[in-house]
């Protein structure tokens, strides 16, 4: 298995290439947010408002990390089950948005969205936090601080190690009889 | 009546709140290598690979295993002939939650108000309390912080009594196909049979206290769970959901007596990190 070094932002010939199965050493910004953030952002897109950051081309990684320790520039940080954040996937893959990094299952609406949108949906591995945590090298949280771990941070990461499970094509890895 | 202080109970739960975190199992740890070996599946053998390296730093750091550092659930065993002295028990278990997670820097996960405004109570209180009155003069206490991927991914069903066998089966590996990568695999699945629907639900739970390799010691239900776990593992979910044969680790069997009309069952499964520690004071 060869190991792919992708570094953010993606353009859609970027995205397109990746495979379902392949290995990916990520590198450059990403975003944080999960359940409350991502309520947050479609509420804003709904006003009008202006998101925390633009989202064209760009990586979401549905984390709540813990908090650092004194020498760390962040806690344990895995990935979050990414269902939960579906019902706002397809919106801000819309916008722009062509990274999508969790763990777990996605429904039709977001792969169909991701085929149109050409993006790409990345698993870390659950559980695997203080390891993942190593890969982070700076961290911000640049919105809703009053959400505490699931605040917006603005993350610099180094070979994040990850797998892509499903592409833009719409093969998935979780559902192996059909790749 | 012997005596144990407040504070002592609250330091004690303090401290098992960040070795449950902190140190991963060697059930646990014993049973990744295992897999390891056996699993012809190279994600599959990666992915074990990353979890063990995933915990040799988070013990030699001392940092959590996992982010999602769970909600704190408690499991008392008060002996009656113990007289609890200096303050309230349970706020003494609160006390030693919110100092653990502080001290150990580990995720605050608590909402206050499940429904509507869902503010985080900051400092990971209140804890899932559940005390159960036995013979003796000791305290056992164990800290099993649950993470809500694999909570999450449990499921209740009020069987019919003739369902039997074949229907519990059927209903486990319904629960495990359900969750599929959801909740980390390898997961450590927990079956509550019988009493009723809180009864159920409790008995899954606590059969997640268990070591890996200890069985019901119920013939019967260790057969059970040794074919169950057979089966969940030849379902191809593997480790993340990326295929392989270590989906589970283990499926653990408790039953209670039940109602002439009724089956219940919950399913409640916990995810590779399978945290509780305990002391007995
Ligand atoms: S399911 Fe378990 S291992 Fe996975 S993120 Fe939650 S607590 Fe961590």
């Amino acid at each position: 298995m060869g190991e792919i070094r992708v570094t953010t932002p993606l353009s859609t010939e970027e995205v397109r290439e990746l495979r379902a199965g392949d290995r990916i050493l990520l590198s450059g910004i990403i975003y944080t947010g999960r359940d409350a953030a991502h309520k947050r952002m479609i509420e804003a897109l709904d006003k009008g408002e202006e998101l925390p950051f633009k989202l064209e081309g760009q990586g979401i990684y549905y984390v709540g990390p813990c908090p650092a320790k004194p020498g760390q520039v962040i806690g344990s940080a895995g990935p979050t089950t990414s269902y939960r954040m579906d019902p706002f996937a397809p919106r801000l893959l819309k916008e722009g948005l062509k990274i999508m990094i969790g763990k777990g299952a996605r429904n039709q609406e977001v792969i169909d969205t991701m085929k149109e949108e050409g993006a790409v949906y990345l698993a870390a591995i659950g559980g695997a936090a203080a390891l993942i945590a190593k890969s982070i090298k700076e961290a911000e949280v640049i919105a809703y601080k009053d959400l505490g771990t699931e605040a917006v941070r603005k993350l610099k990461v180094d070979n994040l190690p990850l797998i892509c499970v499903i592409d833009s094509k719409g093969n998935n890895l979780y559902n192996r009889e059909a790749v | 009546m012997r005596e144990i202080r407040v504070e002592d109970i609250s330091n004690e739960v303090a401290k098992l709140c960040i070795d449950a975190n902190y140190n991963l199992g060697d059930d646990i740890i014993k049973e990744y290598k295992r897999g390891y070996e056996r699993e012809d599946n190279p994600v599959a053998k990666e992915v074990l690979k990353i979890l063990l390296e995933n915990a040799k730093i988070a013990k030699r750091d001392e940092v959590p295993i996992c982010q999602d550092t769970g909600i704190a659930v408690v499991f008392l065993e008060l002996g009656q002939d113990v007289r609890v002295v200096g303050g309230d028990l349970y706020k003494a278990i609160n006390k030693g939650v919110r100092e653990g997670y502080e001290r150990g820097y580990l995720r605050k996960s608590v909402v206050k108000d499940p429904l509507i405004d869902r503010k985080n109570t900051e400092d990971n209180t209140p804890a899932i309390i559940h005390t159960e009155i036995v013979p003796g003069d000791k305290l056992k206490i164990n800290v099993a912080p649950k993470g809500f991927g694999s909570e999450n991914m449990s499921q209740l069903k009020m069987m019919r009594p003739t369902d039997g066998v074949g229907g519990l089966k059927e209903f486990v590996l319904k629960v495990v196909k359900e969750a599929g990568p959801n909740p980390c695999p390898p997961i450590v699945v927990g079956v509550g049979i019988g009493g009723t629907v809180e009864k159920a639900a409790l008995l899954a739970k606590k059969s997640l206290l268990r070591p890996i390799g200890v069985h019901n010691n119920d013939d019967k239900f260790k057969e059970l769970e040794e074919k169950l776990l057979e089966e969940v593992n030849a379902l191809d979910i593997g480790p993340q959901g990326l295929g392989g044969i270590t989906t589970a680790l283990a499926v653990n069997i408790e039953t209670f007596p039940t109602h002439i009309a009724g089956l219940p069952v919950v399913v409640n499964i916990n995810c590779h990190v399978a945290r509780h520690k305990e002391i007995v004071l």
